[in-house]
C-alpha cells in the first residue's frame, strides 16, 4: 500500500492478514469453459518451489488445488479464491531407459512430450487420452484410460512407482510394495492426497509407427455392443462414435474404429514410420490452403442441435461407404482425434460445453445407454456427440472403470439451457446409480453428493477418505470438485 | 427480492443505506459480507438477514488491512459478484469552521477508504472479467456548497474515481455504478433540518438495486434529482455563490 495509515488510525487495525500478491490472481477455466474460478496461481519449477507454496498455504490458512494442463472438462483443477498450483513448468524427463522402455518424468510432462521423446526408440505409452495435451501428473491423478482400456487397463496399471509430496512437506516413494496404500489411492485420487513429484512409467514396445485401422459401421447400439464383444479379444483398440440424434430401432447407431499394432516384420520401414515428423498431425486443411487454427470457426455454425443432427447423419451414412476397409494410420493420428482441430472447444463459446460420461456394467449397458439417450432427447438436450468405449476394472481405490461400457456425451452449455442441463445430469445420475454404474472425475461438472452416496459408502472409497484424513488432516489439498461432490458427505 | 448476485460485499453495512441494501439483496441463496466499524450492529443486521451473512468489524481508514481482509472475505464467500461501498461521514461543520481533523476524517472515510476497497474489487473483477462495483456518493458531489466544502469535495472526487474505474473496467465486462442519492433519512443525517425531498434508506436501497440491475452507469436516487442537479450544475458560479444552498 502506498497510502499510509495515519497514526491515530493505526490503532484501528483489527485484522492482521497479509495479502497474497495480486499479480498471481488469474481467472482459471475448466477445459470445457462452462466453469471457471479466480485463483492465486503459482507455477513452481522445482520441488523446493512446490514445498514453499505448501508452506505459504499452511501459514495463511489457504487451500491448494493442483492443476496440470487443465484438461479436465469440469472443475477438477479449479480452486476458487485459493491457491492453484500449476505444475506445467515441472516438465523434465528425469530418466529414460530405451532398452526396457521405462521412463521417469516430472508431473508436468505432457503426453505429447512423452510420445515424441520415446517413439523413435520403438516405444509408445500404454495409455493415452484422446488429446496429447494432458500432463502425466494430471493423467495419473485422474487415472485416465484410453481406447484400449479393455486390454491394458488404466494409466495406473503402467505406473511402476511415483514420488509424492504430502501436505506435511514429506516426500514418499510409492509403488505396489512400498507405501502401497498411497500408491493405489493417489492414482485416481484427483490430487487430494499430495503432489506427484515424479512418475515412473512402463511403456509398450511397438514395431511400427503405424496402426492397422478398420472402421465398422453399426446400425444400432445393440449392434455396437455385439461388435465390441466379438472383437475385443483381438483388437488392441476399440472406440465407437454414437449418433445420439438417431432414434427408434436406430438408436445408438454409429461407427466403430478398431486398431491393431503391427507385428515385427509387418512394417517394411519401421525406422521411418517411427520418426516423430512422420507422426505429426497435419497443420492445414482445405488442401493446404488454410491453417487448422481457423478450423473451429467453420465448426461454429454447426454446433447446435440442427447443425449437429446434419453432421451426425452425414457422418453415419458416409461411414457405411468405407465400413470394413482396413487402412493404416499413425499412432498420433489414431490416438489424438481431439487434436485434429486445434481449440475446437471455441466453437462452443461463449457458454462452453460439458461432457457427461458414465460407466455401466456390460449386462445392462445397452438398456441404460438407450434410456439415457432417450431421456436427453425427451428433455430437449440431445447430446451433440457420443463416444462409446469398453472398460475393465482396475485396483485403484477411486477408480471409475467397471467391467462394462462407457458412453460420453457432449452437451453445449448456454445461459438459457445451463440449469436444464444440470437437472438432466442429475436425472442421468439416478439411472447410473440404479444400474450400479460409476462416474469419472476428469469429465465431471455436475455430480452432487446425493449421486455419489452409494460410491461414497464403498469400502475402498471410505479407505481413501480415511487416508486423506491421515495425510491431510487440515484438508490442504482441495478443489471445487472436492468441495462440491465430497465435502458435504464428510 | 430475488437477487441475481450470490456473493455480495457491503462496506458500511451496519446502518442506513448499507443495512437496507443488505436486507433487500439477501435471499436464501445469497452470501453477504457485512463490513463496518460497529461489530454489535453488524451482528444485529446479520442475524436478521436471509441466506448467509458474515460479519467483519473494520474501520475503513485502516487501509493497510484492506487487501488481506478483502481476500479473506472473498474466500469466505467463495467468490464475489458485487461490491458496494456506502461508508460515509458528514460531521456538522460550522459556517466559518475550518477543522482539519474533521476534514481529514471525511476524506479518509468517504474517499480514501473507498479507493482502498474498490481498488481491490477492481483488480479482482478485472481478472474475473465480471462483477459489479457500486459506489454510493451523493448529489453533494455535483457542486461545491458552502455548508460542506470537504464533504462535497470528497464526493466529487469519489464520483470522478468511479467514472475512471468504469472507463478502465468496461472493456473487461465489469460494471461500475455511481449512485448519487439526495438526502436520505439515516443516522448520518439525523438532526439535520430543512433537508429537501428526504427519502427513507429502504427507498434509496430499492432505487440503487434497480439501477444496478438495469446496468445504469450513473444514477440519481430518487430519479427526480437528475433534472434538479442538471440545472444546478449549469448555474454559473457567480450566481451559485449567491445562492444559500
Amino acid at each position: 500500500m502506498s497510502v499510509k495509515t495515519s497514526d491515530k488510525r493505526r490503532a484501528a487495525i483489527r485484522w492482521h492478514l497479509p495479502a497474497l500478491p495480486s499479480d498471481h490472481l488469474e481467472n482459471v477455466s475448466a477445459w470445457g469453459m462452462a466453469q471457471e474460478a479466480v485463483s492465486y496461481v503459482y507455477r513452481p519449477s522445482t520441488t523446493e518451489g512446490v514445498r514453499s507454496i505448501l508452506q505459504l498455504a499452511r501459514e495463511r490458512g489457504l487451500t491448494i488445488g493442483l492443476r496440470g494442463a487443465g484438461r479436465s472438462y469440469g472443475d477438477a483443477s479449479l480452486n476458487a479464491e485459493n491457491i492453484c498450483l500449476d505444475l506445467t513448468r515441472m516438465s523434465r524427463i528425469l530418466d529414460w531407459n530405451p532398452d526396457q522402455g521405462v521412463i521417469k518424468l516430472e508431473p508436468g510432462v505432457t503426453i505429447g512430450q512423452l510420445w515424441r521423446y520415446v517413439l523413435e526408440d520403438g516405444w509408445w505409452p500404454y495409455v493415452v487420452s484422446g488429446t496429447m495435451y494432458p500432463t502425466i501428473g494430471g493423467a495419473a491423478s485422474m487415472n485416465i484410460h484410453g481406447k484400449n482400456n479393455f486390454q491394458v487397463g488404466t494409466i495406473g496399471d503402467h505406473i511402476r512407482e511415483f514420488e509424492i509430496l504430502l501436505p506435511n512437506g514429506k516426500i514418499k516413494r510409492c509403488n505396489r510394495v512400498e507405501n502401497s496404500d498411497l500408491f493405489y489411492a493417489a492414482i485416481g485420487g484427483f490430487g487430494m492426497l499430495g503432489c506427484f513429484l515424479s512418475i515412473t512409467l512402463e511403456l509398450k514396445r511397438v514395431h511400427s509407427g503405424m496402426l492397422k485401422v478398420i472402421p465398422i459401421s453399426v446400425s444400432s447400439l445393440h449392434d455396437m455392443i455385439q461388435v465390441f464383444e466379438a472383437r475385443m479379444q483381438d483388437a488392441d483398440y476399440l472406440v465407437g462414435w454414437v449418433d445420439c440424434f438417431a432414434s427408434g430401432s436406430s438408436i445408438g447407431r454409429g461407427l466403430i474404429h478398431q486398431a491393431n499394432y503391427l507385428q515385427p516384420g509387418e512394417d517394411p520401414a519401421p525406422t521411418q514410420t517411427l520418426r516423430v515428423e512422420n507422426q505429426e498431425l497435419p497443420e492445414t486443411f482445405l488442401f493446404g490452403l488454410a491453417p487448422k487454427s481457423m478450423m473451429w470457426l467453420l465448426m461454429k455454425p454447426f454446433v447446435n442441435p440442427m447443425g449437429m443432427r446434419i453432421v451426425n447423419f452425414a457422418k453415419y451414412h458416409m461411414s457405411s461407404l468405407h465400413s470394413g476397409k482396413m487402412h493404416y494410420q499413425t499412432h498420433a493420428e489414431f490416438a489424438f482425434l481431439l487434436d485434429y482441430v486445434p481449440n475446437w472447444k471455441w466453437a462452443y463459446k461463449p457458454g462452453g460445453l460439458i461432457q457427461y460420461q458414465s460407466f455401466i456394467p456390460a449386462s445392462s449397458a445397452e438398456e441404460v445407454f438407450k434410456e439415457q439417450i432417450n431421456l436427453c432427447r425427451k428433455r430437449g438436450e440431445t447430446p451433440l456427440l457420443g463416444v462409446f468405449k469398453r472398460h475393465k476394472p482396475d485396483p485403484f481405490w477411486m477408480t471409475h472403470a467397471v467391467e462394462g461400457y462407457s458412453l460420453a456425451m457432449d452437451f453445449r452449455v448456454t445461459s438459457s439451457n445451463r440449469e436444464r442441463i444440470w437437472k438432466l445430469a442429475a436425472e442421468l445420475d439416478r439411472i447410473v446409480v440404479e444400474a450400479g454404474g460409476r462416474f469419472y472425475f476428469a469429465k465431471d461438472s455436475t455430480l452432487s453428493p446425493k449421486s455419489l452416496e452409494n460410491f461414497y459408502h464403498e469400502e475402498r472409497v471410505q479407505r481413501f477418505l480415511s487416508l486423506k484424513k491421515d495425510v491431510d488432516p487440515f484438508c490442504l489439498f482441495q478443489t471445487n470438485l472436492f468441495r462440491r461432490a465430497f465435502q458435504p458427505l464428510l | 427480492m430475488e437477487s441475481i448476485w450470490k456473493n455480495i460485499l457491503i462496506v458500511g453495512a451496519s446502518s442506513g443505506i448499507g443495512e437496507a441494501l443488505a436486507r433487500q439483496l439477501a435471499n436464501d441463496d445469497t452470501r453477504i459480507a457485512l463490513v463496518s466499524r460497529r461489530e454489535s450492529e453488524l451482528k444485529r443486521v446479520a442475524g436478521e438477514l436471509k441466506g448467509k451473512a458474515y460479519v467483519y468489524p473494520h474501520d475503513v481508514t485502516a487501509y493497510e488491512e484492506i487487501p488481506g481482509l478483502f481476500q479473506k472475505i472473498v474466500r469466505d464467500l467463495g467468490g464475489l459478484d458485487m461490491v458496494i461501498y456506502t461508508a460515509g461521514v458528514m460531521p456538522p461543520i460550522g459556517e466559518n469552521e475550518y477543522n482539519f481533523d474533521k476534514d481529514l476524517t471525511i476524506v479518509e472515510v468517504n474517499l480514501l477508504g473507498a479507493i482502498a476497497w474498490l481498488n481491490e474489487a477492481a483488480i479482482r473483477f478485472g481478472v474475473a472479467g465480471a462483477g459489479s462495483i457500486v459506489g454510493v456518493t451523493s448529489v453533494a458531489g455535483d457542486r461545491g456548497r458552502r455548508g460542506q466544502p470537504v464533504y462535497c469535495a470528497s464526493k466529487a472526487a469519489f464520483n470522478t474515481y468511479l467514472e475512471a474505474l468504469r472507463n478502465r473496467l468496461a472493456v473487461k465486462g465489469v460494471s461500475v455504478v455511481t449512485v448519487k442519492p439526495g438526502p436520505v433519512a439515516t443516522p448520518m443525517t439525523r438532526g439535520l433540518d430543512n433537508l429537501p425531498m428526504v427519502i427513507s434508506a429502504e427507498q434509496a436501497a430499492s432505487g440503487i438495486i434497480n439501477a444496478v440491475r438495469r446496468k445504469k452507469r450513473e444514477v440519481y436516487v430518487p430519479g427526480k434529482w437528475r433534472p434538479i442537479m442538471f440545472i444546478l450544475r449549469h448555474i454559473p458560479s457567480i450566481l451559485f455563490q449567491k445562492m444559500k444552498i
